[in-house]
């Protein structure tokens, strides 16, 4: 871990239970390991002065980033992410790379690793790719975004935000609302929630919003005005113009109109309800600026957390590694 | 009927005496203990008199073994021309006597397609050549494979085509498949149709159910064949033309090819095996071989297709052998092509998840899997009656087998079942009274 002498105590202790040295999804994770991963988030914000200072926990260690769909944030939260810890990162993206020759995926990832990584952060428009590549691959393997699959690290950050304002999630009433069809975040939010006791709603266009979840035992709501007054929480998805190819809904003036999160809506909400967005957010789409930029907005706050967040997973999984 | 010819082996021109086995033939509803005598490539006898046998018999002791008419596919992916780096009709054939084939028929989706005689020659000769298992051509539908206009039908008949069909993609236009099957009927030759509205399908990779839901996949839907299914249906009613549909998986397939049958409308249909053991479940763990065409469903579907294949309202089994090389199979699931090899597997899957749990017996098996396919596509086959070709498998039940793709004929390496015993084996295949395989 550090490189301080035995005498001087560690500066963070590292969790015996966790012994993952893959984060592929939030699914299979049980209460106890989200709860960790939560708990060393906090910690590591906490040490690290809310993500801003240097905390050599990684020093020596190199994260790689092999992007195969568009991103900057992610992708650059998690190279803060491992920066703050003292480890080298390094850049793949396919545009321009050996994937536009023709290499498979596998091929890249396994060539990325023969350069010395202790971590494969990947994101793919594919559900499944981070597990294929955890079979083929000794490093660690982080999941930044397999299609709509999942999305761990982001529901990890938006249920630590949670558990900042409010103490716990269990017992709460989270709504996830907009495109969860296509959305991996709202699947990482819908395991983690779910798992940590709160009560979930799955809120949209019935095009977009399966009967199925209901199948499996979530409530399922249509009309965002009908569930507004119950919530504790609203996560804000954003539409997602660039995976959807027959438009699930009419127009964006309409979606608006049914699912927009304005200033009327809010007079209609609880007095401490959070309003949280994945990012990045389309104004006037699923959110007006009032909102955005009012006092129940949480969405930089999420932003931040998504460093620590990066951080724990980035420690956790090294430690695992290094028992294995 | 139509033989592919010459063999490279020897001419076995002796009698052949398979004795000690379990003769089962469904086309005379035959289950028991018997002797079958060839002679001159052809059934000359069950169960002769021991004077009346030639002085120079060989025999072939089956003890332990059933005797079957050689298993017969609607459907097969040989890939050559054009793709070879997928299978060649070499290769196919290697595969298809080691699952118990003696008969097969190729599908017309090569590179170029069979949309003309002389493709039908070149397929023909390459199999005449590989002296392997009979290959029977099916043609395209349509010129090119677009489905636009249809493909000059009658000379691909003359070429020696037995059946059209555009699969494995579909006809979506209706009109289009009205008019073939009208036309087809001067001569007397099958349509197959593989069921599916193409905007329906919509890119989809895995069964549109619960757990593309929860694994975020772009679904199939089950309507995507239904819809299909209905149309081929009504359309056969009225052309009175001869449609096979399949292979179909769903339980709304299912449905209405049975209420169709039950009014007296001549329509066939087949399943794949894969359709009938493995559920969409198979897809948790996001492996390609798992993409296969049509999609491992859910639960349901699986135990109506069951139902439905040991009723007979589904008339046949066909292998849905689809193979695609390593390389492409390596991929991720976007990426991927469907596609598996199955030739190899297809009897023991049967044997394994239908024969032995008790939903069918092996004379209704080898009717799905030989007799029936022969009927369907109008074919030599199926059969054990006296003076039929002598194409002939012998089949150990009770042999156990673990599936290795590495280990397969085919190029393709890619199973659904690797890694899974399954019970059964191929212990020979004969065509026209001469080993082709033997284990």
């Amino acid at each position: 871990m550090t490189n301080a002498p035995t005498a001087t105590p560690p500066i963070i202790e590292f969790p015996k239970s966790w012994t993952r040295r893959h984060l592929l999804d939030l699914e299979s994770l049980d209460a106890d390991e989200i709860t960790t991963i939560l708990d060393t988030a906090q910690q590591l914000k906490t040490l690290t002065n809310d993500c801003k200072s240097k905390l050599p926990l990684l020093v020596g260690k190199t994260c790689a980033n092999l992007f195969f769909e568009n991103s900057t944030r992610t992708r650059n939260s998690f190279s803060l992410a491992a920066k703050r810890l003292g480890a080298d990162t390094v850049e793949f993206s396919s545009s321009g790379s050996s994937v536009a020759k023709g290499e498979t995926f596998v091929d890249t990832a396994k060539t990325i690793e023969a350069m010395g990584v202790d971590w494969v952060v990947t994101r793919h428009s594919t559900p499944g790719t981070p597990h294929l590549l955890s079979r083929e691959l000794k490093c660690s393997v982080l999941n930044a975004g397999d299609g709509p699959h999942d999305h761990p690290t982001q529901g990890l950050l938006d249920m630590l935000t949670i558990r900042q304002h409010r103490g716990s999630i269990k017992g709460l009433t989270v709504a996830l609302v907009g495109d969860i069809a296509h959305s991996r975040t709202a699947r990482s939010n819908i395991w983690g929630l779910s798992k940590l006791g709160a009560n979930v709603i799955i809120c949209g266009p019935p095009t977009l919003v399966s009967p199925r979840w209901a199948e499996l035992g979530f409530e399922v709501a249509h009309h965002l005005d009908d569930i507004l007054p119950r919530c504790d929480v609203l996560n804000l998805l954003r539409i997602q113009f660039e995976r959807q190819k027959a438009r699930p809904f009419p127009s964006v003036h309409e979606y608006a109109a049914l699912y927009a999160m304005n200033g009327e809506r809010m007079r209609k909400a609880k007095d401490d309800i959070l309003i949280m967005a994945p990012g990045p957010i389309n104004r006037g789409v699923e959110i007006t600026p009032e909102v955005a930029d009012g006092p129940h907005s949480v969405i930089l706050e999420q932003v931040n957390n998504g460093i620590a967040v990066r951080m724990a997973a980035l420690w956790l999984l090294a430690g695992a590694n290094q028992t294995n | 009927m139509q033989d592919t010819g010459s063999s490279n082996l020897p001419s076995q021109s002796d009698p052949l005496l398979i004795e000690n086995g379990r003769i089962i033939d469904p086309s005379q509803q035959i289950d028991r203990q018997g002797r079958l005598l060839i002679i001159e490539g052809r059934v000359a006898a069950i169960d002769p008199n021991d004077g009346d046998l030639p002085q120079s018999t060989r025999t072939i002791d089956a003890a332990n073994l059933i005797v079957a008419p050689g298993l017969v596919d609607l459907g097969v992916e040989m890939r050559e021309p054009g793709f070879e780096e997928d299978e060649t009709i070499q290769s196919a054939g290697l595969a298809a006597l080691a699952g118990g084939y003696t008969s097969v028929l190729c599908t017309s989706n090569t590179s170029p397609p069979i949309d003309s005689p002389g493709a039908v020659e070149f397929v023909r000769q390459k199999a005449a050549r590989a002296a392997g298992v009979r290959v029977h051509v099916i043609g395209c539908l349509s010129k090119n494979r677009d489905g636009e206009q249809m493909a000059e039908l009658g000379l691909l008949a003359e070429a020696g085509a037995v059946a059209f069909s555009d699969a494995p993609r579909s006809v979506p236009n209706d009109a289009l498949l009205k008019r073939a099957l009208d036309y087809c009927r001067m001569f007397n030759l099958p349509i197959f149709d593989r069921p599916e509205v193409p905007d329906l399908a919509n890119q989809g990779v895995a069964h549109d159910g619960r757990t593309a839901l929860i694994l975020g996949l772009k679904g199939l839907p089950t309507e995507a064949e239904d819809l299909a299914v209905a149309r081929d249906v009504r359309l056969a009613e009225a052309t009175s033309g001869r449609l096979h549909v399949g292979p179909v998986s769903t339980m709304g397939a299912v449905d209405m090819i049975r209420r169709v049958k039950s009014r007296g409308i001549d329509v066939t249909a087949s399943v794949c095996p894969h359709n009938l053991c493995l559920s969409d479940q198979e897809l948790r763990s996001f492996d390609a071989r798992f993409k296969v065409h049509p999609p491992l469903r859910s639960e349901r579907h699986v135990e109506t297709l069951q139902q439905a294949v040991a009723d007979g309202t589904i008339d046949a089994i066909q292998s849905g052998h689809m193979p695609r090389s390593r390389e492409k199979k390596m991929n991720d699931l976007d990426l991927s092509p469907f596609g598996a090899a199955t030739l190899e597997t297809t009897l023991a899957t049967i044997n394994t998840f239908l024969i032995k749990s008790g939903t069918m017996n092996w004379l209704s098996a080898i009717e799905r899997l030989s007799t029936s396919p022969a009927r369907i596509a109008g074919v030599a086959g199926g059969t054990l009656k006296v003076g039929a070709v002598a194409d002939v498998v012998l089949i150990d039940p009770n042999r156990e087998w673990t599936v290795d793709g590495n280990q397969f004929y085919s190029r393709c390496n890619s199973s659904t079942l690797d890694g899974h015993t399954l019970t059964g084996e191929v212990a020979m295949t004969l065509i026209n009274g001469e080993t082709r395989y033997s284990r």
